[in-house]
C-alpha cells in the first residue's frame, strides 16, 4: 500500500467503520467522517507538498503502485500514480471534500447513511484522479455515480428525485460512450492492455477515423461531466436540488473531472481528432461563456445563478482546451479548474449558510443585508468578486491564462469570449446589489443570525487559498508546468 | 528610498488589512492607521521624487516573475520614471488630503473605519497602478480601482442610487476593460511580452506590423475610454457623484479618471507607432471635452456640474496626448504630452480642491442642488476664497496652474485649426460653468433661507486641506513655467525634452477667452443684467439636449440594457424548455419506447405463451364432451374398439368402414350434446 | 353334441350380457347383464375343458372361481348401488356422472 491507496480507501474505510456506529449517535458519526476525510486530506497535502520539491521538474509519473495484474483475463491492473495535473486534484479534492464534511454537520435527517456515502463519494472520487488503468478509472468513475445519486434523491430539496435521477441518467449515458472507446482501444491494442500510459504511447497510431471515432465517444462522456454546452442542463437542476454540502463536491470535484479526463485521456491519446475538433470545441467553450452568464443574469434563484456560472466559467476550460498547441492555455485551464473549484464552492457553501437562516434562495426576496450581516456579506462580495473575475484572486489569474493561451490560436474566438468578463461582473454585482445592498426589510429579516464560526471556518480556508493563488500562483504553475509540456508535446504528434 | 520604491503601495494596503481584521471597531484608532500610512507613502513619494530629480529622470526598473510559461513570462514590477514619480506625488497628496479631509466629514458615519479601509485600499491600488512596469500589471491594479471604485461609490449601499451607481461605474468602465485585454492579448500574442520597454521598443524597430500596433493602440484606449469616462462610456462617472463628497473627490477627480489618462501617456509609443490610433485618440478626447462641457453648463446638482467638468478636462488632457501621437507619428515636434500629463497634475489639485470644497458646501446645506443655495460666502469664507481660487485656475486665468497647462494644450493644437476651435470654445464654456457654479452658490441672496440659517463653515480637519489644495492650485503650475529651464517639460517628457516656448499670442487669446467666458456667467448670474431663463427659452430643444445630457443613459438603457436583459430571459426560456426540454424529451422518449417494448412483451412474446395455454384449452373445450363420466359410454367404446380390432384383424378394409361409421356418431352425439347443454343453460337462466 | 353349440350358447349369453350392460338405466339391471357375460365365460371355461382337454380339471376350477367372483362383484357392486340410492334417492345411471370432469 503507497500513499496514494490511503488516499483512496481510507475513506472507504471510513464509511465501513461509520456503518457499525450507533444510528443515533449523531455526534460519533459526524466526527468520525470528519477524521476519514481529514486524514486523507492531510495526506494529499502532504503529496502536494513532497511532489512539488521532489517530483515537479520532471513529467513521469510519481508515486507509482503497481502496474499490479488484477484480472489478467481483460489485463486490468491496479496501477495508481500522480503528475502534475492530478496532483492539485488530488488537493482540491481532498480539501473540500473534508471542507463539505464539515460543512454537513448540520445534517439532521439520516445522518450515518449520508456520511457513510459521502465518504464513499470521496474515494470515486480520488480514484478518478490518481488511476492509470482505463477498468480501475472506469470503476472509481462509475462508483462515484451511486452515492451522488443517493445524496441527491434523499437529501435534496423539492424535486430532488427528478434531480438524481437526471444526473444518473445523463452521465451514465455519457460513460458508456466512455466506454465503448475504452473497448475500442483495449481490442486494436497489442497486445490487449487497459493501461493509460501505454495507450497514450500507442493509440496514435490508430486509423484516423478510429481516432476520431474514440475521440468524440470520449468527449461525449467527458463533457457531459463538464458540462459542456449543450449537455449542461443536469446541471443547474443537480446543484439546486443538491444538499449544499454536495453542490460543493459537484462544483468543485465531479466538473473537473470532465476536464481532468480530457487532459488525462482523450487529448494526449488522439492528436488527430484533437486537431479535427480543436475549433469546434473552443466555439462550445466560447457558446458556455456568454451563454452561461447571460442565462446566469435571468436566475431568481441564487443557487441556481451560481451553478449557470458554473456552465459560464467551465467554458473558459473549453475554450483553452481547444487551444491544445499552447502552454499557457493548459495552465489556464488547470488554474481554471483548481479557481472554480476554490470559488464556486464557497459560493455554495455561503448560499447554504444563507438558506439554512432564511430558508429561501429567491435573490428578489433579500436585499439591504449588508446592514445586518456584514461579515457574510463580505465574504460574498469577496467571492463573487473572485468569480467575475477580480486580480489578486485565482480567478483573474486563470481567466487570463486562458485568454492569453487562446489567443494565438483563436483570435476572433478569444476576443468574443472576453466579453464574458463583463457578463459575469454584470450579474454578480446585480446578484450583490439585490441581495446586500439597498434598503434592509427590517421585518422580514430582523431576526437573521449572522454566519457563526464553524461556517466561516469552513469557507476561509476556500478564501486564503484563493487570494494566494491570485497573488503568488508561481508554486501552482510550478507543479504542473513539466507535465502540461510534456502534454503539449503528446498532444502535437 | 528610489530602490525600495515598491513599497509605497503597500503601506496604505496595511492599513487596509490592519483596519480590516484589528481596528475595525476602533474608528479613531482606523482612520489615524489610514491617515498615517498615507502619509508614509507620501513622505516616500518626495524622496523618490528627489532621487528622480537628482538623476534627471532617468528610469528604474525592477522585476520579480509571476508565472513563467514558454511563450510569455507575466511579471510584477517596478518601473520608475519622471511621469510615475509625479504620478505618486499627485496620488498621495491627493490622497492625503481627502482622508484628512474625512475626519470631518465622514464624522459620525456607521462604517467610519471600513470607509477609511476603503481609501486605503483605493490607493494602494492607485500607487500600485502608477507603479506598474508592464501591461499585465497595470491590468491587475486597474481593475482593483474599479474594485474600490465600486465599493467606495456604492458606500452607502442602503440608498438604490448608490448601489446602482457602483455597480454601473464597475460594468461600464469593465466594458472598456474588454478592449484593454484584448489590446493585451494582442500584445501578448504578437510581441511575446508585455514589459513596457520591450513592447516599445517593438514598436520604435519597427518589429511590429503597423496593422498591429494600431489595433493594440485602439484597443488599449478603449480601457483608458473607459476608465477616465471618455465618450461613449462617460455615463458612469456623474452617477459616482453619489458616492460621498470625497471620494468623488479622491477617485473621480483626481486619481482613478486620471488612470486613463496616465495608461494613454504609458502607452505613448504605440501611439506615436500608429498616426491613426493617436488620431482616434484625439478625436473621441475632443468629442468628450466638447460634450461634457456642453452638458455641464445646465447642470443643477454641484457635483454632477463639477463631474462633467472632469469629464471635459480628461477630454482635453486626452485629446493633447492623441494629437502628440498624430504629431509625432508625422515626424513633427508638438508640446501635446508635455500638456496632457502636466493637465493631468495641475487639474488633480484643482479638481480635488473644487470637489472638497464641494463637499463642504454640502456639508453645510445638506443639499446639492445649487438652485437651493446661494450667498453661502458670507458664512464660509474659506471654503468660498478657495473654491474661487480652484475656479480661476480651472478656467485658465494667469497666473494660476491652471493656466499654464491649459496654455500648452491649447499650443498642442496649433496644427490642427478645428480642433484649436472646439478648444477654445471648450475654455470658454469651462469659464462660464465654472463661474455660473460659483456665482449661483456663493454670491447673491439665499434662495432657501431655512438651509442658509443652518450653514456653517467646516471644522478645521476639512478647511485645511482645502488651503493646502489652493496653494497647490496656484503654485503647482509653476514648475511648468515655460521660462524655467529645467521645467516640467524637461524633466516628465517622451523620447526627446521638449522646451516649451513661451508663445505669448496663445496666452493672450486664451485669457481673453476665460476672461469672456467669466464676464458672461458674472453678467448672468452675479448682475442678472442677461436673464438665463430667457436664453435657456431661446434655445429650448438646445437646453434640454444638454440638461438631460444628450439622453445617453436612456439611449443607452433602450438600446444595450433593456434588449440584453431581454435576451437573458429569452435565453433563459430557451435553457429550459429547447435545451433541457430536449433532454427531457429524450427521456420521455424513452419511457414512451418502454411502454411500447412493455405493450410488446404483453401482448406479443407473453401472447404467445398463453396462446399456447388457449389452444389447449379451446381443445379441450370440445375433448371434454368425451368425458361424459357415464361408465357406460366408456364401456361402449371399450367394445367397440374390440370389435373394431376384430374386424381389422378379419378384414382391415371394412375396419375404415367402422371406425367413420364410428366417428359419425361419435359427432352427432358430442354435437347433441352441446346442443342439449346450451338448451338446459337457457331454460335455467329463463327459470333464474 | 358339438362343440359350436356350446360356444354359440355362450357368446349368445355373452352379447345379451352387453347390450344389457350398455343400454339398461338401471343400476341393477346393468348387474343383473354383468352375470350374464360371467356365467357366458364360464359356459366357455366348462365347454373348453371338456372338449379339448377332457383329462383336466382347469377350465371347471376356473369356472368355479369366476363364480365366487361374480359374487364378490355382486356384493360390492349392490352396495355401490345402494350408497347411490341413498344420496340420490335413485338408481338411474343417466344421473350418475360424478365422474365426469
Amino acid at each position: 500500500m503507497g500513499l496514494l491507496s490511503y488516499i483512496i480507501f481510507l475513506p472507504l474505510l471510513g464509511s465501513l467503520v461509520i456503518l457499525f456506529l450507533p444510528k443515533d449517535n449523531f455526534k460519533v458519526i459526524r466526527w468520525t467522517s470528519a477524521f476519514f476525510s481529514f486524514i486523507p486530506m492531510l495526506l494529499s497535502f502532504y503529496l502536494t507538498y513532497d511532489y512539488f520539491f521532489a517530483f515537479a521538474g520532471s513529467s513521469q509519473m510519481a508515486y507509482v503502485e503497481g502496474p499490479f495484474q488484477w484480472i489478467s483475463a481483460i489485463s486490468a491492473q491496479y496501477f495508481l500514480g500522480v503528475d502534475g495535473i492530478s496532483v492539485p486534484m488530488v488537493a482540491l479534492t481532498g480539501l473540500l471534500s473534508f471542507l463539505s464534511i464539515l460543512a454537513s454537520f448540520n445534517i439532521e435527517k439520516r445522518v450515518k447513511e449520508y456520511f457513510v456515502f459521502f465518504l464513499l463519494l470521496e474515494t470515486g472520487m480520488m480514484g478518478v484522479f490518481v488511476s492509470l488503468d482505463f477498468f480501475l478509472f472506469y470503476i472509481f468513475w462509475e462508483v462515484m455515480l451511486v452515492p451522488m445519486y443517493f445524496l441527491i434523491g434523499i437529501w435534496g430539496g423539492p424535486r430532488k428525485e427528478y434531480a438524481a435521477i437526471k444526473f444518473f441518467l445523463y452521465t451514465l449515458f455519457g460513460s458508456i460512450f466512455m466506454l465503448v472507446a475504452i473497448l475500442i482501444l483495449y481490442f486494436t491494442s497489442n497486445p490487449h492492455t487497459l493501461n493509460i500510459l501505454e495507450l497514450i504511447k500507442t493509440a496514435p497510431t490508430l486509423s484516423h477515423s478510429l481516432q476520431l471515432l474514440c475521440f468524440a465517444f470520449f468527449f461525449v462522456g467527458f463533457a457531459i461531466k463538464v458540462p459542456v454546452w449543450p449537455f449542461h442542463t443536469w446541471l443547474p437542476d443537480a446543484h439546486v436540488e443538491a444538499p449544499t454540502a454536495v453542490s460543493v463536491i459537484l462544483a468543485g470535484v465531479l466538473l473537473k473531472m470532465g476536464t481532468y479526463g480530457m487532459l488525462r485521456v482523450s487529448w494526449p491519446m488522439f492528436p488527430q481528432g484533437l486537431k479535427f475538433f480543436a475549433i469546434p470545441i473552443a466555439l462550445l467553450g466560447l457558446i458556455g461563456i456568454i451563454y452561461g452568464a447571460l442565462v446566469s443574469m435571468a436566475q431568481k434563484d441564487l443557487k441556481k445563478l451560481v451553478a449557470y456560472s458554473s456552465v459560464s466559467h467551465m467554458g473558459y476550460c473549453m475554450l483553452a482546451l481547444g487551444a491544445f498547441s499552447s502552454v499557457t492555455a493548459m495552465t489556464g485551464v488547470m488554474f481554471q479548474m483548481v479557481s472554480h473549484g476554490l470559488i464556486t464552492g464557497a459560493l455554495f457553501l455561503l448560499v447554504g449558510v444563507l438558506y439554512d437562516r432564511a430558508h429561501t434562495r429567491e435573490i428578489a426576496a433579500f436585499g439591504g443585508l449588508g446592514v445586518k450581516i456584514p461579515v457574510y456579506t463580505g465574504l460574498m462580495v469577496l467571492f463573487s468578486m473572485a468569480s467575475l473575475g477580480l486580480p489578486g484572486m485565482s480567478g483573474f489569474v486563470s481567466e487570463f491564462m486562458v485568454f492569453v493561451g487562446s489567443f494565438s490560436s483563436f483570435k476572433i474566438i478569444t476576443a468574443l469570449a472576453v466579453l464574458g468578463v463583463v457578463l459575469t461582473a454584470a450579474y454578480m454585482l446585480r446578484m450583490v446589489q439585490r441581495m446586500f445592498l439597498g434598503e434592509f426589510n427590517i421585518a422580514k429579516w430582523g431576526g437573521l443570525t449572522e454566519i457563526n464560526l464553524r461556517e466561516i471556518l469552513t469557507v476561509a480556508p476556500l478564501a486564503i487559498l484563493t487570494i494566494i493563488i491570485g497573488v503568488y500562483p508561481g508554486p501552482l504553475s510550478n507543479i504542473m508546468k513539466a507535465t502540461l509540456e510534456n502534454l503539449v508535446t503528446l498532444m502535437a504528434r | 528610498m528610489l530602490e525600495n520604491a515598491y513599497l509605497i503601495p503597500f503601506y496604505p494596503l496595511l492599513a487596509f488589512v490592519v483596519i480590516i481584521f484589528f481596528t475595525r471597531w476602533k474608528e479613531k484608532l482606523s482612520s489615524y492607521i489610514a491617515i498615517s500610512m498615507v502619509l508614509l507613502a507620501f513622505v516616500h513619494s518626495v524622496f523618490v521624487m528627489a532621487a528622480m530629480l537628482g538623476r534627471h529622470g532617468e528610469p528604474l526598473e525592477k522585476i520579480v516573475t509571476f508565472i513563467s510559461q514558454p511563450s510569455l513570462t507575466l511579471e510584477l514590477g517596478m518601473y520608475i520614471d519622471a511621469l510615475t514619480a509625479v504620478m505618486l506625488l499627485v496620488v498621495t497628496i491627493v490622497a492625503s488630503c481627502v482622508q484628512i479631509y474625512s475626519l470631518g466629514y465622514m464624522h459620525g458615519d456607521p462604517r467610519f473605519s471600513r470607509y477609511f479601509s476603503y481609501l486605503s485600499l483605493f490607493t494602494f491600488s492607485m500607487l500600485g497602478l502608477v507603479i506598474a512596469n508592464n501591461f499585465f500589471m497595470i491590468f491587475i491594479f486597474w481593475e482593483l480601482v474599479g474594485l474600490t471604485s465600486y465599493l467606495l461609490i456604492g458606500f452607502w449601499f442602503e440608498k438604490k442610487s448608490a448601489s446602482d451607481a457602483g455597480k454601473k461605474a464597475f460594468i461600464t468602465t469593465r466594458i472598456g476593460d474588454l478592449g484593454f485585454i484584448v489590446g493585451i492579448l494582442i500584445l501578448a500574442a504578437y510581441a511575446g511580452t508585455l514589459n513596457y520597454q520591450q513592447v516599445f521598443e517593438k514598436v520604435s524597430s519597427g518589429a511590429l506590423a503597423p496593422g498591429i500596433v494600431t489595433l493594440a493602440g485602439i484597443f488599449i484606449f478603449c480601457g483608458a475610454v473607459g476608465k477616465s469616462a471618455q465618450f461613449p462610456l462617460h455615463v458612469w462617472l456623474p452617477d459616482a457623484m453619489e458616492g460621498p463628497t470625497p471620494v468623488s473627490a479622491l477617485i473621480h477627480a483626481a486619481t482613478m479618471v486620471a488612470a486613463g489618462v496616465y495608461l494613454v501617456a504609458r502607452a505613448m509609443t504605440l501611439f506615436v507607432g500608429s498616426a491613426e490610433a493617436a488620431m482616434v485618440v484625439a478625436v473621441i478626447g475632443l468629442i468628450t471635452s466638447l460634450l461634457a462641457a456642453s452638458i455641464a453648463l445646465t447642470q443643477n446638482d454641484i457635483k454632477r456640474v463639477l463631474a462633467y467638468s472632469t469629464v471635459s478636462q480628461l477630454g482635453y488632457m486626452i485629446m493633447a496626448l492623441g494629437l502628440y501621437g498624430v504629431d509625432s507619428a508625422h515626424g513633427h515636434h508638438s508640446p501635446g504630452y508635455v500638456a496632457g500629463t502636466f493637465h493631468l497634475m495641475t487639474h488633480a489639485f484643482f479638481k480635488a480642491l473644487l470637489f472638497l470644497g464641494a463637499g463642504s458646501v454640502i456639508h453645510a446645506v445638506h443639499t446639492n442642488d445649487i438652485q437651493d443655495m446661494g450667498g453661502l460666502s458670507k458664512k464660509m469664507k474659506i471654503t468660498t476664497i478657495t473654491f474661487f481660487i480652484a475656479s480661476l485656475s480651472i478656467s485658465g486665468i494667469f497666473p494660476l496652474s491652471g493656466f499654464w497647462s491649459k496654455d500648452e494644450i491649447v499650443a498642442t493644437t496649433v496644427g490642427h485649426p478645428i480642433f484649436m476651435i472646439f478648444t477654445l470654445a471648450i475654455a470658454f464654456m469651462t469659464a462660464f460653468y465654472m463661474f455660473r457654479l460659483c456665482f449661483l452658490t456663493f454670491t447673491g441672496k439665499p434662495r432657501v433661507q431655512e438651509k442658509f440659517d443652518h450653514a456653517h463653515e467646516s471644522p478645521k480637519t476639512m478647511t485645511y486641506p482645502l488651503m493646502f489644495l489652493a496653494f497647490l492650485a496656484i503654485f503647482a503650475g509653476w514648475v511648468g513655467l515655460p521660462w524655467l529651464p529645467h521645467g516640467f517639460s524637461s524633466f516628465v517628457y517622451h523620447e526627446e525634452v521638449h522646451h516649451a516656448e513661451p508663445n505669448y499670442l496663445l496666452m493672450l487669446v486664451s485669457t481673453i477667452v476665460a476672461l469672456s467666458g467669466i464676464g458672461l456667467s458674472y453678467l448672468m448670474y452675479y448682475k442678472k443684467s442677461i436673464s438665463a431663463d430667457a436664453i435657456a427659452e431661446k434655445i429650448k430643444p438646445l437646453y434640454n439636449l444638454s440638461y438631460h445630457k444628450f439622453y445617453f443613459d436612456e439611449i443607452y438603457n433602450a438600446v444595450i440594457i433593456q434588449p440584453l436583459l431581454g435576451l437573458t430571459n429569452v435565453l433563459w426560456w430557451f435553457d429550459a424548455n429547447v435545451v433541457d426540454g430536449f433532454v427531457n424529451f429524450i427521456g420521455w422518449l424513452t419511457v414512451k419506447w418502454a411502454d411500447l417494448k412493455q405493450w410488446f412483451d404483453q401482448y406479443i412474446v407473453d401472447g404467445a405463451v398463453n396462446g399456447a395455454g388457449y389452444f389447449c384449452m379451446g381443445a379441450s373445450w370440445l375433448f371434454r364432451y368425451l368425458q361424459s363420466g357415464s361408465v357406460q359410454f366408456y364401456a361402449l367404446t371399450i367394445i367397440a374398439a374390440a370389435i373394431g380390432l376384430v374386424i381389422y384383424r378379419v378384414t382391415p378394409l371394412g375396419f375404415y368402414y367402422y371406425l367413420a361409421g364410428l366417428l359419425i356418431m361419435a359427432l352427432s352425439r358430442v354435437l347433441a350434446r352441446i346442443f342439449n347443454n346450451n338448451r338446459v343453460k337457457a331454460n335455467s337462466n329463463v327459470e333464474g | 353334441m358339438i362343440m359350436l353349440q356350446y360356444l354359440a350358447l355362450a357368446a349368445i349369453l355373452f352379447a345379451i350380457g352387453v347390450f344389457g350392460v350398455l343400454t339398461r338405466r338401471n343400476a341393477v339391471g346393468i348387474l343383473m347383464s354383468l352375470e350374464l357375460m360371467f356365467n357366458a365365460a364360464n359356459i366357455n371355461f366348462v365347454t373348453f375343458n371338456k372338449f379339448i382337454a377332457p383329462g383336466g380339471l382347469t377350465g371347471q376350477i376356473f369356472a368355479a372361481f369366476v363364480i365366487v367372483i361374480a359374487a364378490a362383484e355382486a356384493v360390492v357392486g349392490l352396495a355401490i348401488v345402494l350408497l347411490l340410492y341413498r344420496n340420490w334417492k335413485g338408481i338411474n345411471v343417466d344421473r350418475i356422472n360424478i365422474m365426469k370432469w
